[in-house]
């Protein structure tokens, strides 16, 4: 006995439609009795929503394409206009009933010629007697589009008094969404995770699949049987932690793990992407990631007594105020000016630098190279503000090859 | 402010040098001197001589990124085959869906890269595809002119391909209706679908070199300043359609491989099969780069301690660019043929004689003016220096014979040069440098012997253990053997000597051990204690005089000889005979070019107008006010010594004093509280040029006062 009855399909295809969707059949038969009969009338609009890889999209598709309904499959992300989006659907549109695979080109600029050219179409490919799906994936990139074109989508049946259903699928929630100026409000279905283990489906398969062969090597030397999986897991487990650590976080490719386990070899010699953390710079380039680093996390009041020779006594007491207990670190770099920056630099450089036009250079290929980054908008000459971005570990590594005692002028570290 | 407005002038300074450079026309040459002393021909040995060299740094180029592209292509050869081969099996069906990357780091310098990749997408060009597309961030400020951007390349190379008009119309069409993958992706189909039912004798000719079915290459030239949206859009779109067409991404990294993560979020770069490249360190290039164009003869041109100094700092301390490296290299190239009439001489040796013979008298005088030759003319017999102060033709017949001997001094010098290095390598701390070109500048500057590291170096080399000493002779012989100088006969033998004896010693010791086994077994046999004592003095004896002597001896042997060869060979080149004409020496010339320091260039001219403007009437004393100054740089002066707010109503008034003193005709007008209207208006005009320099700006503090934004001297 199948899960999904419907009077209008046979129950073959539904049974196909049950072995292709494992745990998604609640949601495949509420979908199945939203969409009622081929005529029917159905929801102008249709909200789903769910985390990453939780089958929203694979869900939609084989449900469309086992059912045989007239649909429109389009990814938001790649048409980034809402021209070439509108343009896309009418396309897919005129090739839906016609035999030739893809459709002429339609100019669409706007969602008034839209709507026309909409009703037209139906017309011509005879789909008035039965709903039209348009699919919209990845529907968060609709919020960057022009304001009308959410709303207009979500009222798309009633503008153009078709039988039609637009299927937004996101992966945020319909709140994060709903326009300021009110809208038609679409109906909304939550796609659960797969389980509570398990975020991500597809990285769990690219996984698998990565490991499946050491997995079977066992079973392949005759040592263990299929069932045994203890034994199974024992043998594997250190690889996949491996596995967790590397290719999992994309520290090494799959084709090198793949080299890695032909050769049965330790990934040790092939070091990760954040194994090549050192960079080398410049000199005077270093100096003034150093003196970046110190403006950035410093108080500026507190200059005086780490660059002055003669600062005279000041008590810490006086020095540390109570609302500046909180870490400088914890907080995040802080804007300094470019005067700042220099005069920091020729008190921490030991022998005299002239300010030449290559020390100026200098900065901002460190701001191409996003080490330090230009705070307020690129064309201000007006005394322009930095900040440095680097981490701790950095910025001492970069000291350490200067012979600089960094941590010594660093303020939350008194 | 005025660094600001200064950071924009670094621009224009490069683009000044390279205009300098490309424009150095033969009327620039003949400008300076008069055509008597051969303007024009040593416009052409210098433009000779830039080609040669020129060649040679793109041949060391070419060799040096040699590894890095073929392992370039032999990941994109490989991810290719894994796209081609269609298995049905899940793992490579989902493995395909990934899309093919390679992260080249290629260091911060980041003015190579363009060459660099220049190469790279050329040699792709030639062996791989001819769908290669290089793209720059500022480019691309948005997923849809990366597109454009992307397509308009693509399209234009296949333009390359076929120039048949029906097909260029069409893409044209094509680029200017849509931007997209989808139509990116029917494009390829149907240029790949053309090459193949194209007429067999066609296809040979276009895909013998391109592989099947080839990839889409898209060089991302500057990593870090994509905007992630960017990245993450187009890495999100195409590989929805990597199966429809194979694409392969390279990304320039120029800090480290980091980025990746920093940019990407992990649902994209899991969208991505990355593997690692790294170029040569720049350290290694400048390395070999110095190594084929200055430690050699074989070209004539020299750079002095100074100037290579000059340029080294700049790699080091600056920009790690060994473009600029070169172009430096190139700049004194043409000073020297600039400025040096002589340099006409700076040619190869046989034809550097030729021209002795039809030198002008002028050029003989220029000779006789040398401070080298003067000091070769001091040495010599008084006859002789009447002969070669008087007679051009004598002169002509000795500077040949001293551009002989330059010449062969070079060559030692380098030969020398080298073996002294694979000394001074094996010391621990390296007193007198790692790298060739510190033991070059210090040789090239002064007596090398005469200073405290080379002492030094000397004491450690007199410690050497055997095998090292051994081994680093026979390297020295090596390279005298292959060193093109006929002198070294002796050398070598010397050194062939010292390797025959060192084994010897080997021989004799084991000889003395088995002596001392032999004494030993005696030692067991002698019960007398009288005796035993006797023997052990003797075997003690024997051994410390035979240890020390032998060995040690040998040892200093080798060392004086060292000594002596280095103090023969490795003399300074300012102590040679006519080396300015080889010679490039102006080291401020070059800084001042290479390294300028506008800030103080800006504060010498608005501080001391006299320095650029030269008007005898402008020489003044330091601190006080020339009144016939420009009005800025009254206006300058004064607001030097103000604070940081500067009252206007005050500044004013110092101004009109200043500039009424020096008209100084009426002296009842200064009596007047109304400063003249003529003086307010230039006033005015001079404090809005100060503040067009960003030397102050208008503050709203106070009223009727403009805040100070620089300070100090400079």
């Amino acid at each position: 006995m199948p899960n999904f009855e419907h009077p209008e399909y046979p129950e073959a295809t539904l049974l196909h439609l049950e072995s292709m969707v494992p745990c998604r059949e609640s949601q495949v038969s509420s979908l199945l009795s939203i969409f009622g009969e081929r005529q029917h009338f159905s929801f102008p609009s249709i909200f789903i929503y769910g985390h990453t890889s939780c089958g929203k999209t694979y869900v939609m598709q084989t449900l469309l394409e086992t059912l045989e309904l007239p649909h429109v499959f389009v990814n938001c992300v790649e048409c980034f206009t809402s021209r070439l989006l509108l343009e896309e659907i009418l396309t897919q549109l005129q090739s839906l009933s016609s035999e030739k695979k893809h459709g002429s080109h339609v100019p669409c600029d706007t969602f008034n010629d839209f709507v026309r050219l909409f009703k037209q179409e139906i017309i011509t490919q005879d789909l008035q007697n039965q709903t039209v799906y348009i699919v919209l994936d990845k529907a968060e990139q609709l919020r960057e589009m022009e304001a009308n074109v959410l709303p207009g989508f979500l009222r798309l049946q009633e503008m153009t008094d078709r039988n039609v259903t637009v299927i937004f699928l996101s992966e945020i929630v319909w709140e994060l969404f709903r326009p300021n100026t009110g809208c038609l409000e679409p109906f909304t279905l939550y796609f659960s995770d797969y389980s509570i283990v398990c975020r991500d489906l597809k990285e769990l398969r690219h996984l698998a699949a990565l490991n499946f062969t050491k997995y079977c090597e066992p079973v392949v030397r005759g040592e263990a049987n299929e069932r045994d999986t203890r034994r199974l897991w024992k043998n594997i487990e250190s690889h996949l932690k491996k596995a967790m650590q590397t290719v999992y976080l994309r520290e090494i490719s799959s084709s090198q793990w793949e080299r890695i386990q032909k050769d049965d070899g330790e990934p040790g010699h092939l070091k990760g992407l954040s194994a090549h953390a050192h960079v080398e710079l410049p000199y005077y380039s270093k100096f003034l990631l150093i003196a970046a680093y110190l403006a950035s996390y410093n108080p500026a009041r507190t200059d005086k007594r780490f660059f002055l020779k003669h600062h005279g006594k000041i008590k810490k007491t006086n020095f540390l105020k109570k609302h500046e207990k909180t870490s400088n670190h914890l907080l995040g770099p802080k804007p300094f000016p470019l005067d700042r920056l220099l005069a920091i630099l020729y008190s921490i450089v030991d022998n005299k630098v002239a300010p030449t036009a290559n020390i100026f250079s200098q900065i901002t290929s460190l701001v191409t190279l996003q080490l330090l980054t230009l705070v307020g908008h690129d064309d201000q000459l007006d005394g322009p503000k930095y900040k440095c971005t680097v981490s701790l570990d950095f910025i001492r590594a970069i000291a350490r090859t200067v012979n600089f005692d960094i941590i010594k002028y660093l303020y939350d570290f008194l | 402010t005025a660094v600001r407005f200064v950071n924009k002038k670094c621009y224009i300074r490069a683009r000044f040098v390279y205009i300098y450079l490309s424009f150095c026309l033969t009327d620039y040459f003949s400008q300076g001197k008069n055509d008597s002393e051969d303007s024009g021909l040593r416009f052409a040995t210098c433009q000779l001589l830039w080609k040669q060299i020129n060649s040679e740094t793109e041949k060391i180029q070419e060799e040096l990124n040699k590894q890095l592209f073929d392992n370039l292509i032999h990941f994109l050869r490989q991810s290719h085959s894994e796209l081609q081969t269609k298995k049905t099996e899940w793992m490579c069906r989902m493995k395909s869906s990934e899309i093919p990357t390679a992260a080249l780091v290629l260091g911060v310098n980041v003015t190579d890269h363009d060459m660099t990749f220049k190469s790279l997408s050329e040699v792709l060009q030639d062996n791989v595809t001819p769908y290669v597309v290089s793209l720059q961030a500022k480019e691309c400020p948005g997923i849809k002119h990366l597109l454009q951007k992307l397509m308009g390349q693509l399209m234009d190379c296949n333009v390359d391909v076929d120039s048949s008009e029906e097909e260029e119309c069409v893409n044209i069409s094509q680029k200017k209706i849509r931007c997209s993958m989808a139509s990116l992706s029917k494009w390829y189909e149907s240029v790949t679908k053309k090459t193949d039912s194209e007429t067999p004798s066609k296809k040979r000719t276009s895909s013998s070199r391109h592989w099947q079915s080839p990839p889409i290459v898209v060089i991302f030239k500057d990593m870090e300043s994509f905007t992630t949206k960017v990245l993450q859009d187009f890495i999100v779109i195409s590989s929805q359609h990597i199966r429809e067409f194979p694409l392969v991404l390279i990304f320039g990294i120029a800090t480290s491989p980091m980025i990746i993560h920093r940019l990407l979020p992990h649902s994209v770069s899991s969208l991505l099969c990355i593997e690692l490249f790294q170029s040569l360190s720049c350290k290694e290039h400048l390395a070999t780069v110095i190594d084929k164009l200055l430690l050699t003869t074989q070209f004539p041109f020299k750079l002095s301690e100074k100037v290579l100094q000059v340029l080294i700092n700049i790699f080091l301390y600056h920009d790690f660019s060994v473009q600029n490296f070169i172009k430096g290299f190139q700049l004194s190239i043409v000073e020297h043929f600039y400025s040096q009439p002589l340099s006409v001489l700076c040619c190869q040796l046989l034809e550097a004689k030729k021209r002795v013979n039809s030198l002008s008298h002028n050029q003989c005088e220029n000779i006789r003016s040398l401070p080298s030759f003067r000091r070769y003319v001091e040495s010599q017999v008084s006859e002789k220096q009447i002969a070669l102060l008087t007679e051009d033709s004598f002169l002509k017949e000795v500077t040949q014979t001293l551009l002989e001997d330059l010449h062969i001094y070079h060559e030692n010098y380098f030969t020398v040069l080298r073996c002294l290095h694979v000394f001074t390598t094996s010391l621990p701390k390296y007193p007198l440098g790692k790298q060739i070109r510190e033991l070059h500048c210090a040789c090239l500057g002064k007596s090398v012997w005469e200073t405290e590291e080379y002492e030094s170096a000397i004491q450690l080399l007199r410690m050497l253990a055997k095998d090292e000493l051994v081994a680093i002779l026979q390297k020295c012989a090596e390279i005298f053997i292959s060193s093109s100088g006929k002198q070294f006969s002796n050398t070598v033998e010397k050194l062939e000597e010292f390797l025959a004896r060192f084994q010897n010693l080997e021989a004799e010791t084991s000889e003395v051990q088995d002596v001392s086994v032999s004494s030993q077994k005696e030692l067991q046999k002698t019960t007398d204690l009288y005796h035993l004592q006797k023997t052990l003095l003797a075997l003690k004896e024997s051994k410390r005089s035979k240890k020390l002597t032998k060995f040690e001896m040998l040892r200093f042997e080798v060392v004086d000889f060292i000594d002596s060869l280095v103090r023969s060979y490795l003399a300074p080149a300012e102590m040679q005979t006519l080396n300015e004409v080889v010679y490039f020496n102006t080291a401020n010339t070059l800084r001042e070019h290479l390294n300028a320091a506008p800030r103080i260039a800006l504060h010498t001219a608005l501080n001391n107008p006299y320095c650029y403007l030269k008007n005898q009437t402008l020489k003044s004393d330091v601190g006080c006010i020339s009144n016939t100054a420009p009005d800025i740089c009254i206006v300058y002066k004064l607001h030097l010594e103000c604070g940081r707010l500067i009252n206007l109503v005050d500044w004013l008034e110092a101004f009109s004093t200043v500039v009424t003193a020096v008209e100084g005709t009426d002296p009842d007008a200064v009596a007047t509280d109304q400063v003249d209207e003529i003086i307010h208006a230039r006033f005015i005009r001079a404090v809005s040029e100060l503040e067009l320099l960003g030397f102050i700006k208008p503050s709203k503090q106070k009223t009727d006062h403009v805040a100070r934004l620089t300070w100090g001297g400079c």
